[in-house]
């Protein structure tokens, strides 16, 4: 084979990209208006947030939430629930309703000739959902049904899990965001409706738009079908996002013959608004964000433990948990462990090299216009600028934002925000391979428990 | 919608795709290399995957894991995938950045060997074993990806055999392997290359010559074993297997028509109105009216040669027993077989597949990608802009005769998944409740 020649090539000029421009408009009842004309393509994309989440639930309805939010899109006084997916289906678009921990959503993506009447239904779902009980009640068995399954899926059990063993029981956070079995069970027709009528008031809606649409157009349709909505807004919520223990703890989640450990090592991170947070998305870009990352690298690179490795700060309105989430083989789930543990502290301890700050830094800086090409995309991002309550100009100033992050300010933040003595280290795996190697790391106090929860030893 | 599309070959054979796009500062870059694991030789299963990944493990210029580095301090984002017969590679990137995206291609294309070591093929292995452990040995149903194929085609036939592969062929793959599988696959005749969104036609054209150009031809491949089936099983076949799961799960599989005919969108039409969306009929009366199912998915394999799979995927409700769930499923078939569908179900699922395209087609990566595709199969990548025209033509009487010809008894594989039955728990453990639920 011939040697060629050609020299790396350096990149030519940047074009300039912007963050599609958006307005913000109300409608007299108190319902918020977001519109981002884009003009790709014919589509468009509608979000309604609502605020509605998993954190405003009251202690024992865990999960009514997501039961409402689903429960709007089957049926309306008017329409069966089969007569609703089958008029929307027919426009081309699918109506998805769900609640996350910070708000409920309503959202679609239809062709733009198709608008007017696609509007017209996600408003009439909104105003007057039908909450059939027999809907309502599969809904709840099918949650139920999926809850039974994680029992047998080790990745998302350990997910689960995680959250149960960094939050403390008072926390909102500690339970699944679409509640626990023993909560969902407990939800029937009353607790949806009487979610929907303190939670579902224009007052505490925004409707994200986003795509081949003038925001006039938009604003007339909100008004035609949302304009004569009574006022009203739902009551203040805040989370409780206080820890479960403040040193260390072992949990193994036993699943006998496990060919593979999923491992997941993680403490209560910080709120989505906290001033530092992209020092510390820096932070994490070089721990375990990017395929590039340490953990990653070492993990999977260096010593083929894994597919794959990450970490990551989970953004809520309260501190959401911190963790390092992988799966590996179970012969080295002691290794895989020592390992993580290492780079949290080498993080903390030595800092990062300018070569990796920047690996990091141009790549946040350079995808971002990658993020956004798609209406759905563009209406994700300013769902989370109105949730979060960032600045108007945060997608104009991002990019500097990033640009703006020093060693020094990685080094503060993985000081400030990684407490190594406070993880918590989860292993859904074989206890008679992983619970020796795991013993011998000395990380701390070992308790282990069945898929259900229950503890059987510790 | 119209995807600009403008198509030449190099002297080497690279097939080479151009599709414009200004409307963000963003480029993709998308290789299709027609190879998978139907090329495998016995014994080598998962191979055409685990070479997939030596691609990221440098070149002759580029170190080992500075392929991600250098495309991630650009900006991008990049992957690869292996299928049964093709194997992509792709990264997208800020405009600016087009030429060390496709050099970095082209030093794997041709010089990949010189930076291919054992202990890079070692760390591979084990990252791949892992990543089976992962998708299929510790995942609830996970070796349907397996099971599906094997059922649907007959052991000697080259889509029969598992893609990621047995621990065991894995562990056999060798150095030698490797650089055969490159010198015969990874040429320039056997790609194609596309590049989608913002970049001046002339200069990418250049960039492509000058890093591309040089690249020697192969000396052909050997063919695919014989990939001919009949156009159905003949007889009925069934397989049921015990795993840990909680609740039962159902494929049901007919073998279609090839990928890219007309039938194939008869065939894509009938899975939409039977599973795709909640006005579907699978939904509708399994998930709504009887309540027997949980989560119901349709699905094709989009396969272009021998023949495809059309795959029904049921999970149980809590409590249903998986035969009963199985009657239900086999009845809506009959009914759709025996008695056709409706004008209205047809343009339902026309919109919603309509749609679906639209939204995909935003992404640089994705437009790139199906470009791809269709210079691969058909080396006429322009056929991506006819794809709303195909299904916008089906009709009603068309699904009817595909449902009639095709979804019969004669034309039916069964995969059941049910609970693995548990041993009694060890009584001598003391269970106290850990959880506050």
């Amino acid at each position: 084979m011939m040697a060629v020649l050609n020299p790396r090539p350096e990149p030519t000029a940047p074009r300039d990209y912007q963050f599609p421009r958006w307005t913000r408009n109300s409608l007299s009842n108190g319902l918020q208006l977001v519109i981002a004309p884009v003009r790709r393509l014919p589509i468009v994309t509608l979000n309604m947030l609502i605020d509605a989440g998993a954190a405003s639930e009251k202690r024992g309805e865990e999960g009514v939430a997501n039961l409402t939010a689903r429960a709007l899109v089957e049926g309306t006084t008017r329409l069966s629930g089969f007569d609703l997916a089958e008029r929307f289906e027919r426009l081309g678009g699918s109506l998805d309703a769900g609640a996350s921990w910070d708000f409920a959503t309503l959202t679609t993506t239809v062709l733009s000739e198709r608008l007017q009447d696609a509007f017209a239904l996600f408003s009439e779902v909104l105003r007057s959902p039908g909450l059939p009980e027999r809907e309502v009640l599969r809904l709840r068995t099918e949650r139920l049904a999926g809850l039974l399954q994680l029992r047998a899926e080790p990745r998302g059990l350990a997910d689960e899990m995680l959250a149960h063993f960094i939050y403390r029981e008072a926390s909102r956070y500690a339970l699944p965001e679409d509640g626990s079995a023993t909560s969902v069970a407990r939800l029937g027709l009353a607790e949806v409706q009487a979610f929907y009528k303190a939670r579902y008031k224009p007052g505490g809606m925004t409707l994200v738009v986003a795509g081949d649409v003038d925001a006039d157009t938009v604003i007339a349709l909100a008004e035609q079908t949302l304009g004569d909505w009574p006022p009203g807004a739902p009551d203040r919520t805040s989370a409780d996002d206080q820890a479960a223990r403040s040193t260390r703890a072992v949990h193994i989640v036993a699943k006998a013959d496990a060919p593979q450990s999923e491992i997941r090592l993680g403490h209560v991170g910080l709120p989505r608004t906290h001033p530092d947070h992209f020092p510390v998305m820096l932070m994490n870009a070089v721990l375990g964000g990017l395929f590039s990352s340490r953990i990653n690298l070492n993990l999977r690179e260096v010593h083929g433990y894994t597919y794959g490795a990450f970490s990551v700060f989970e953004p809520r309105r309260q501190a959401g948990p911190f963790y390092v989430s992988t799966a590996v083989k179970s012969e080295v789930t002691g290794d895989a462990v020592r390992e993580i543990l290492l780079e949290i502290d080498r993080i903390r301890s030595e800092g990062i090299g300018s070569d990796e700050l920047s690996l990091a830094t141009s790549y946040l800086d350079g995808v971002f216009p990658i993020k956004y090409e798609t209406t759905a995309a563009i209406a994700q991002a300013l769902s989370a600028l109105v949730v979060y309550g960032l600045a108007d100009d945060y997608f104009d100033t991002y990019r500097g934002a990033v640009r703006g992050v020093t060693i020094a300010d990685v080094l503060t933040a993985a000081a400030n925000h990684l407490h190594p003595e406070a993880l918590q280290l989860l292993v859904v795996g074989d206890p008679a391979v992983v619970g020796d190697p795991v013993e011998r790391l000395a990380f701390g106090p070992l308790s282990v428990y069945d898929s259900e929860g229950t503890q059987l030893s510790g | 919608m119209s995807i600009a599309v403008q198509s030449f070959t190099l002297s080497n054979g690279l097939f080479v795709t151009l599709s414009e796009d200004h409307s963000a500062p963003i480029v993709a870059v998308n290789l299709w290399y027609h190879v998978g694991s139907a090329n495998e030789r016995p014994g080598r299963t998962g191979f055409a995957h685990l070479f997939e990944h030596m691609l990221f493990q440098g070149s002759a210029n580029v170190g080992a894991n500075e392929h991600f580095e250098l495309v991630q301090r650009a900006g991008g984002t990049l992957n690869g995938s292996t299928w049964l017969d093709r194997t992509n590679y792709f990264e997208t990137v800020p405009s600016h950045q087009l030429a060390i995206a496709l050099w970095l291609e082209a030093d794997r294309m041709g010089q990949l060997l010189p930076a291919m070591t054992q202990g890079k093929l070692d760390t591979q292995r084990d990252v791949v074993k892992n990543e089976r452990r992962w998708s299929v040995d510790n995942q609830p149903y996970g070796t349907w990806w397996e099971r599906v194929p094997a059922i649907g085609f007959p052991p000697e036939h080259p889509f029969h055999h598992s893609l990621i592969g047995s621990m065991e062929d894995l562990s056999e793959a060798s150095l030698h392997d490797v650089e055969q599988f490159f010198a015969t696959y990874y040429t320039p005749d056997n790609a194609v290359l596309t590049i989608a969104g913002d970049f001046d036609p002339s200069e990418a054209r250049a960039l492509v010559d000058k890093y591309f150009g040089q690249i020697p031809r192969g000396a052909g491949k050997p063919p695919l074993g014989d990939m001919s089936v009949a156009p159905s099983f003949g007889e009925p076949r069934r397989l049921v297997v015990e795993d840990e799961v909680m609740l039962p799960r159902i494929y049901l599989i007919f073998r279609a028509p090839v990928f890219g005919t007309e039938e194939h969108y008869d065939a894509s039409i009938a899975g939409a109105i039977l599973g795709m969306g909640k006005g579907s009929r699978l939904t509708r009366t399994l998930v709504r009216e009887q309540q027997i199912a949980s989560e119901v998915s349709v699905f094709t394999f989009d396969l272009a040669k021998g023949a495809d799979l059309l795959v029904i995927d049921v999970t149980a409700q809590t409590g249903v027993d998986a035969s009963i769930l199985e009657r239900a499923i086999v009845q809506q078939v009959d009914a759709i077989h025996e008695r056709g569908v409706t004008h209205a179900e047809v343009e339902r699922a026309a919109a919603l597949i309509e749609t679906q395209f639209t939204i995909a087609m935003q992404s640089a990566g994705d437009r790139a990608d199906k470009l791809s595709m269709f210079a691969t199969y058909f080396r006429d990548p322009n056929l991506v802009n006819a794809q709303s025209e195909r299904y916008r033509k089906v009709t009603a009487a068309r699904v009817s005769r595909f449902a009639r010809e095709r979804l019969g008894s004669d034309n039916r594989a069964t995969l059941v998944y049910v609970p693995r039955e548990v041993e009694p728990a060890d009584q001598n453990l003391t269970a106290t409740s850990a959880k506050s639920t």
